[in-house]
């Protein structure tokens, strides 16, 4: 089941982390670490505290740059040598572990200021809404649950609302690829579940990575799941195959 | 038209000018119209202090416009009034011609003074009103520009760069305080004669100068809120409230920066070209740091974010600095460093920012309901 | 050249009790007392040749202007204002009748030359080196035939090189031959001071062997110079970097653990400084005996004045404002304004005078470096600020805790650290630092109260520059900031040098953002 060593490729994988290398003052965070992620897969990534999963998605999305490796996003693009604004507008959404969202701007705003097209400074100062933009926003508005708040602004969301909400502004980015941290971190069961729904409702469409610490969550979303440890790969295949793991038991899910 | 379009949905907009040129009309004719000893006579020096502020206040929307929008919080916008208000300077100075003290053709006296034989490279053309004038945005625009591509490019941010902009001016400062500067050593630049044919010290002049002022103010405020008001200033707040989410959105949030940072730049330069020829002097001491520190707080008065607050509080607290350093200088000090503590420990919304707070404050008071209303909280302090 | 002079006059004053020889002085005497400065400049080597005991030291008191001669008579006065009579040693009653011969440039040449001339033949070896001296810097030509007997004699080797350079220096003003000539030139280019370099400078022979041969000493002894004036400008820099190392690292600490920039840490400084002028206040007016002591007297006032300052600055205001470190910086250059003008109200706006201690005044030589005491003590001071910092915070319990709230502020509350405490500690002992920075500063600037605001905006390039991660940071900033503006002003000029510095820190935090020390994980990104 290792995805890295298969020979002739039908399709290009949509992400490719080869041999990765990142570190900080000598403490090697990503330790030739290499991932492919399929097009249309959703992915889970696990693995304990300090096991380089955030460093992975700051090398991915341009935050970090690689001492050494390539990272390939759609076949042949070096996502090293993009910045953070390149990358996102290449089609990679990017979720942060504490919901990040635009706090003195409406709900509205927010999902109006993520939507895909402008980006530059001249195109965006006379930018004025469109009839089809308005109608997208609709949309995220219902499939995030945020028709009623449209006018609230995002400072005044409960947690889990903030979570949905820059769950909603990654969409309305139209990426290919998203990149979630620890999307339930904080939320309720209830919220919980219905995270794990909307992922799998997103991933119909799109690829998504989800770095989880949450083992009902990875269960409930019930796809690949892979464990890092020190930086690189330690297991990977379906959550029952890496929770037997022996090794995987011992540095993180604990006998 | 496009002005149209922008004014006929913004109240606030059509408020603030209406008083601004309200009020102005109203100073001109009174100093114009009525003659000395009138009771509705404007004195002139009224006139000359009003136009100083008004462009104190265009510096404080330039400062609002990076602080208050962006959340950059310069510290050498003061460099970018003072550049602006030596191309002025520049410009008033060749217009003396040979009418200096030494009475040479082309030198302007500092120069015959400091044994100038010709005259410097970058003085050539500032005798032409229209060429002073693109200076006058051009310079302090072109510092901003290239300060700010090194400076947002390597993405300092937050104090950092409040002290890299502070270290700015004071480079600035010690620059001009050399005399082969060529720009007139610690003394600066004084004595004009006149602005495009017109005597600096008349009346006449002095009412259009303050005209100008106001215009300038008004176009400044209708730039600044369209900005706010496009999805621009949206991007721009989005920017102050979490910078990498804008960023990971896929918006270049440095050139975002750079264009608002240069734009507020080139207002305060405006700005500095309109208060050299009311207060009649430009030197090295309008680059001192602290100058820039107290444009900032005339923002913090009156509201940070706001644009009219910034406007509210550099008249305010210039209007204090008046009446203060009229009656009791050696207090004055006192009470701006106390105003800087005060404002943020206890205002840190400003005056307009706090309107709503204290209008329902005042309700409470005024309509006194049989429940217990708790303490009026103004602000949370510590948070 | 003052110092050796100075040296010649004591050592002829014990010279002066001994018995006259036999040789008079009387036909020097109108020559002295003539108009003419070619008479005088013949007084001069009539008085010289007669190798009177006493021609020496009426020699130096012409120099000094003490001499009075007459046509029989030369009267000297001594520092305390006595009188003695040149000829016979003995006290006179004034000088009365005699004139002060006319002394300009061509005469004061001729009377060192003339001292030259007396001294080649001492017996003691200290004033044959200063006669060679006399002679190399006179260049004398009649001196040369005296010089090269003496040489043929001397045996001590210092002596021997000193009359070396100074036939040499005579050889390249007279007519010699090509070899004797480049023999010259190597004997100067091994000397290798200015005073060699300008002689060789000088050569324009008509050989062009001779002339290539000086004009490359002099490029040898340029680059030596160019060295030792290297050497000099970073000791400048060193001890400029010293004081800004005491001034910014207080900002430092105080940055790094609460992410708070104080602009009121120059006035911090500026107390400091107003306590050691208060310090030396009281001592004047009531034990001047103990003056000596101000300094180590006022440092722990100064540290308890600032610090006890900054700590009620802190519980007053900018715990109220932590996570806005905007607000901070605008509340603090506030609390600023007000100290200035605090201070300016209660001990005027003038500059006031702090005296250095005995100790602290005054220079001493090192090969061609000259070092003044008092910013040398402030180079050792700063070093052992630094060092006690250093074992505050790693030996000690509070410095455990400041580490601990610098790196993750949560994670510390939560392990039971009262973090407003360590706050308001850290805060109290930054301030405190600037208060003994300005005890040093009293030493060497002016203390005014715009005394901090010279140095505060230095002390933040040097935060900046440094970054907070640690203290070596803020040396190395300190050092880094001295050095280049004290290597830059010789070429660019104080002013530009300074504005040079600040631009390439501009540039520098394009590479680095967050200083060369930033702190690093994952707390620092937040």
């Amino acid at each position: 089941m290792n995805a890295i060593s298969d020979s002739p490729r039908k399709i290009d994988p949509l992400l490719y982390l080869d041999g990765v290398q990142v570190s900080f003052d000598g403490f090697k965070a990503l330790n030739n670490l290499s991932l492919v992620v399929e097009p249309g897969e959703m992915r889970a990534v696990i693995g304990p505290n300090g096991a380089g999963k955030t460093t992975m998605m700051d090398v991915i999305t341009g935050k970090t740059r690689p001492d050494a490796g390539k990272v390939f996003f759609r076949g042949d693009i070096d996502l090293t040598k993009k910045d953070e604004a390149d990358i996102a507008q290449l089609g990679i959404g990017r979720k942060f572990q504490k919901p990040t969202v635009f706090e003195s701007h409406t709900v509205y705003d927010n999902l109006l200021l993520a939507l895909a097209g402008l980006r530059g400074p001249t195109a965006v100062l006379f930018a004025r809404e469109r009839a089809d933009e308005r109608r997208r926003l609709e949309e995220l508005l219902g499939i995030v649950k945020l028709c009623d708040s449209r006018h609230r602004l995002a400072a005044e969301l409960s947690h889990g609302q903030k979570q949905w909400l820059e769950i909603g502004m990654l969409l309305a980015q139209e990426p290919k690829l998203l990149l979630v941290d620890e999307p339930v971190a904080g939320m309720t069961d209830a919220e919980t579940e219905e995270t794990a729904y909307l992922l799998r409702e997103i991933n119909k469409t799109r690829t998504v990575v989800v770095v989880e610490h949450d083992m009902t969550f990875v269960r409930a979303l019930g796809v690949k799941v892979t464990c890092l440890h020190e930086g690189s790969v330690l297991a990977e295949g379906s959550l029952d195959a890496v929770s037997a793991n022996q090794r995987v038991v011992e540095v993180y899910l604990g006998r | 038209m496009i002005f149209a379009r922008f004014i006929a949905n913004d109240r606030l907009l059509i408020g603030f000018i209406a008083v601004l040129f309200g009020i102005t009309t109203l100073l001109i004719v009174g100093n114009l119209a009525f003659a000395p000893g009138s009771a509705l006579h404007v004195p002139t020096y009224v006139i000359a202090l009003y136009g100083k502020y008004l462009c104190y206040a265009l510096l404080a929307l330039s400062v609002d416009l990076v602080w208050g929008q962006v959340g950059i919080l310069s510290l050498g916008h003061g460099a970018f009034f003072a550049l602006g208000g030596y191309a002025m300077g520049m410009y008033l100075m060749r217009q003396i011609g040979p009418r200096g003290v030494y009475a040479h053709p082309v030198l302007p006296d500092f120069m015959v003074f400091l044994n100038y034989k010709e005259l410097p490279w970058f003085w050539h053309g500032m005798d032409m009103f229209w060429f002073a004038m693109i200076m006058v945005m051009l310079v302090p625009g072109l510092l901003a520009f290239v300060f700010g591509w090194l400076t947002f490019r390597s993405r300092v941010t937050g104090v950092y760069l409040s002290i890299i902009t502070q270290a700015l001016t004071f480079a600035m400062l010690l620059a001009f305080f050399r005399n082969d500067m060529g720009f007139g050593g610690n003394n600066g630049m004084t004595d004009f004669k006149d602005i495009l044919g017109f005597n600096v010290q008349a009346d006449g002049t002095r009412a259009g100068l303050l005209a100008a002022s106001a215009i300038f103010l008004a176009l400044g405020f209708f730039a600044a809120r369209v900005l706010q008001r496009s999805r621009f200033g949206k991007v721009l707040v989005a920017i102050r409230d979490a910078e990498s989410r804008t960023r990971f959105l896929g918006y270049r949030v440095e050139h975002y920066k750079l264009a608002v940072f240069t734009f507020s730049a080139v207002m305060a330069g405006i700005a500095g070209a309109l208060y050299v020829p009311q207060v009649g002097i430009i030197n090295p001491g309008e680059f001192a740091p602290a100058n820039s520190i107290e444009a900032v707080i005339w923002v913090a008065v009156g509201g940070r974010g706001t644009l009219v607050g910034a406007v509210i509080g550099a008249i305010l607290v210039n209007f204090g600095k008046t009446l203060f350093t009229g009656v009791l200088p050696e207090l004055w000090l006192f009470a701006l460093g106390g105003l800087f503590v005060f404002v943020t420990l206890f205002m840190p919304k400003g005056v307009v920012g706090s309107l709503p707070v204290w209008s329902s404050w005042l309700k409470r008071r005024l309509l006194p309901s049989k429940v217990d209303v708790p303490p009026p909280v103004t602000v949370q302090a510590g948070e | 050249m003052g110092l050796w002079r100075a040296l010649l006059l004591a050592l002829c004053l014990l010279g002066i009790g001994s018995v006259a020889r036999a040789q008079s002085i009387e036909p020097a005497l109108p020559l002295l007392a003539s108009s003419s400065y070619s008479d005088i400049e013949k007084g001069i080597e009539t008085l010289a040749a007669s190798g009177h005991a006493h021609a020496l030291t009426i020699l130096q008191a012409l120099a000094d202007s003490k001499l009075f001669v007459g046509a029989d008579k030369a009267v000297i006065q001594s520092a305390d204002g006595k009188f003695t009579d040149a000829k016979s040693g003995q006290a006179a009653v004034n000088a009365q009748g005699l004139t002060a011969p006319r002394v300009n440039n061509r005469i004061r040449r001729a009377i060192d030359a003339a001292m030259g001339t007396l001294t080649i033949k001492s017996p003691d070896p200290a004033k044959r080196l200063e006669a060679a001296a006399s002679v190399f810097k006179t260049r004398d030509l009649a001196a040369r035939p005296l010089i090269e007997t003496a040489l043929a004699k001397e045996t001590d080797s210092r002596v021997r090189r000193a009359f070396e350079q100074a036939r040499a220096a005579l050889i390249l003003a007279d007519k010699a031959s090509d070899a004797d000539k480049l023999a010259a030139i190597a004997i100067l280019a091994d000397r290798g001071d200015q005073d060699a370099r300008a002689i060789l400078a000088a050569v324009n022979d008509a050989s062009p062997a001779v002339t290539a041969a000086a004009k490359s000493a002099v490029e040898r002894i340029d680059s030596t110079l160019a060295i030792w004036n290297a050497v000099q400008s970073v000791y400048y820099g060193i001890s400029l970097g010293s004081v800004l190392l005491l001034a910014a690292i207080g900002l430092a600490i105080t940055f790094g653990v609460m992410g708070v920039i104080n602009m009121a840490h120059g006035e911090m400084v500026m107390l400091g400084a107003y306590t050691t002028f208060a310090v030396q206040e009281i001592i004047r007016t009531s034990m001047p005996s103990l003056f000596d002591w101000s300094l180590a007297i006022a440092l722990p006032l100064a540290f308890l004045v600032s610090g006890g300052v900054g700590m009620a600055i802190e519980r007053g205001i900018i715990r109220f404002l932590y996570g806005r470190p905007l607000e901070t910086l605008l509340a603090t250059f506030g609390l600023s304004l007000i100290l200035q003008q605090a201070v300016r109200t209660i001990f005027g706006a003038n500059n006031r005078e702090v005296g250095n201690p005995s100790w602290m005044s005054g220079a001493f030589e090192l090969g061609g470096l000259t070092l003044t005491y008092n910013r040398m003590w402030i180079i050792v001071f700063s070093i052992v600020v630094l060092a006690a910092l250093m074992v505050l915070l790693r030996r000690t319990a509070f410095g455990l805790q400041m580490r601990a709230v610098t790196q993750n502020r949560r994670m510390a509350a939560s392990m039971g650290i009262r973090t407003s405490w360590v706050d308001c500690l850290t805060f109290g002992l930054g301030s405190g630092i600037a208060g003994i920075a300005g005890v040093a500063l009293s030493q060497i600037d002016n203390v005014s109260p715009n005394l901090g605001q010279g140095y505060i905006i230095d002390s933040f390039m040097v935060v900046v520059f440094g970054g907070v991660g640690n203290l070596w940071g803020t040396l190395v900033g300190a050092l880094s900031l001295g050095i280049a503006n004290k290597l830059l002003e010789p070429m660019a000029g104080a002013v530009l040098g300074k504005i040079i510095v600040l631009v390439l820190i501009v540039l520098f935090i394009q590479r680095k953002p967050r200083g060369l020390f930033p702190l690093k994980g994952r707390a620092a990104e937040a």
